[in-house]
């Protein structure tokens, strides 16, 4: 058993070590260099992926490879409209434009069930690309787009807004009835559906709420890479990082996608440019031993590991 | 008067009549048994009344509304829950959450936390489930997983229950317990319609029966009549 001072030191630790990172991360630009702002938007984005995943992949077990596509949309509707309107609207037109898109898709493919709604949710990516590729070339006669410049700092500071409205909403929707909903539809949907659950509509609405931050980021980071084209916009990258990220991190609890998300973004920045060469090897072999040895990924094994502290045995049984 | 009326349900899947041209009643209150050889259509004559699948041609009036073809999350609302015959709990969700996701869901306004909470530890009590706080679906025998299946149900506050081989694969001890139990569920005031294979079970707790064979109905009556029955016996022991 807990005595009293541990119970209230836990309850105060999480929140304060919260408040500090917050504090940290809000301050950076006063004290950070160009280069770890930089570094920091890019793992905040790759944070926002991994967890906008998670919200609906996590519970549900519904593999989505679709993230690419809302994140594209977003980049899209940035170039698009970036030159017109103000950054803010920008980035909220992007999360709504793949908000909507999530919806139109998830009420067509949500019907499906394991690997042929993955299979779908993959070809929805191909499809937009290239009728994209077919609208630009025939259309407008133009591949690709300029996307208007905003500094560094600004980027950062929406990144880090996008990251906490979706921490927020990501922990609000998991403690809720409705995320123990989303958990009885990955345990067996049919029995959920049998004791009320409108699993249709619960999958489709959190399948889009994803896209929504998704698609937001799509819109901010694309200011940053200046030029786009549907391939740069739709690589099927940035579907598949996600799904690693949330493995490795572990999808078991809410920690568990921003940590392996963090982690693996930092890891691919540092092999990146100091192995140009072998980096994909070394991210390879570092991704079979974490599927091979961490089943539950790093928060599954951190929480293997605490159980089996002293005097911890009973704390949970 | 009947809570739920049936006419001539049928279900083909593919050339196979699965379920056809079944009509019947139930009357609040009642406890109906629903028995015949594997393979007659009793299961599906459930999907039917759950929404899991919907008749073509046929009828279901529930409580005067008719609920043809409704998708199950509205029929569980409206006051039908189920369990199954190999049974569906949520493994990996505590056994308190399973019983309160019932509560949450199934009943037409939904429910307070602390409401659910209260009603789930009732419920699993008076199913015989009193176990640890962190006890997973996944750690209960089959036993203990259909009585939490049934907690579950009756967590959706239905009028009508239908109950799918409950005694199945139970030991003699087990089936008397849970025989208690479906008397106890009728003393709330809930009408069940039961499939089952333990006659020990149906001939003592039944107010009737309806035998189904090859997707008909092929008799309807008392316990006494339907173990006299003529058809019921050629169907069974095959003479």
């Amino acid at each position: 058993m807990m005595n009293e001072t541990a119970l209230n030191f836990k309850k105060l630790w999480i929140p304060g070590l919260l408040v500090i990172a917050l504090a940290i991360l809000a301050t950076l630009t006063l004290y950070g260099t160009i280069y770890s702002i930089i570094l920091i938007t890019d793992i905040l984005m790759y944070i926002i992926l991994t967890v906008s995943w998670a919200i609906f992949s996590g519970p549900t077990r519904y593999i989505s490879l679709a993230p690419a596509v809302f994140f594209g949309v977003g980049i899209y509707v940035s170039a698009i409209l970036g030159q017109n309107l103000p950054f803010p609207v920008v980035i909220l037109t992007g999360g709504l434009a793949s908000f909507v898109i999530a919806l139109l898709a998830g009420s067509l493919t949500l019907r499906l069930k394991g690997v042929y709604f993955t299979i779908f949710t993959f070809g929805l990516l191909e499809l937009i690309k290239q009728v994209l590729v077919w609208a630009e070339i025939t259309i407008t006669g133009t591949r690709g787009r300029f996307v208007i410049v905003v500094d560094n700092h600004t980027i950062y500071y929406w990144m880090l807004g996008i990251f906490v409205v979706l921490m927020i909403t990501a922990y609000l929707i998991r403690r809720s009835r409705y995320g123990k909903a989303l958990e009885a539809i990955g345990d067996n949907e049919e029995a959920a559906a049998h004791i009320g659950i409108n699993t249709t509509f619960l999958k489709v609405i959190t399948f889009s709420i994803g896209a929504f931050f998704t698609g937001a980021a799509g819109a901010a980071i694309a200011t940053r890479w200046t030029y786009i084209d549907p391939y740069i916009a739709f690589n099927y990258f940035y579907s598949f990082l996600p799904v690693l990220m949330a493995i490795f991190g572990g999808v078991g609890h809410i920690m568990g996608p921003v940590i392996g998300a963090a982690i693996f973004a930092y890891l691919e920045e540092t092999l990146i440019t100091e192995f140009p060469y072998y980096y994909m090897l070394m991210f390879g072999i570092i991704l079979l031993i974490a599927i091979l040895y961490m089943p539950k990924g790093l928060v599954g094994l951190a929480q293997n590991l605490w159980q089996r502290l002293p005097g911890r045995q009973n704390a949970n049984t | 008067m009947p809570i739920l009326d049936v006419e001539n349900a049928t279900k083909y899947f593919g050339g196979l009549a699965a379920v056809t041209r079944v009509s019947f009643q139930v009357d609040q209150g009642e406890i109906l048994g629903l028995i015949g050889p594997n393979g007659a259509g009793k299961t599906t004559l459930f999907n039917l009344l759950s929404g899991a699948l919907k008749p073509k041609p046929g009828k279901i009036m529930f409580n005067d509304q008719n609920i043809t073809g409704l998708n199950p999350f509205r029929i569980c609302r409206l006051g039908v829950a189920r369990t199954f015959q190999s049974v569906k709990i949520f493994p990996n969700i505590t056994i308190l959450d399973n019983v309160m996701l019932g509560s949450y869901f199934g009943i037409q306004h939904g429910t307070s936390t602390p409401e659910a909470l209260k009603k789930a530890e009732e419920l699993l009590e008076f199913v015989g489930l009193s176990k640890p706080e962190r006890t997973y679906g996944s750690d209960l025998t089959l036993g203990d997983q259909k009585r939490l299946e049934v907690a579950r149900a009756l967590a959706t506050k239905p009028v009508l229950l239908l109950l799918d081989e409950l005694m199945a694969g139970l030991n003699s001890t087990e089936v008397s317990q849970a025989m208690d139990l479906v008397k106890r569920i009728q003393e709330r005031n809930i009408t069940i319609i039961m499939i089952e294979h333990v006659m020990k079970a149906i001939m003592n707790i039944c107010n009737r029966i309806i035998v189904l064979h090859h997707g008909e109905k092929i008799a309807e009556g008392t316990p006494q009549e339907i173990a006299n029955s003529r058809t019921v016996i050629e169907v069974y022991l095959g003479e």
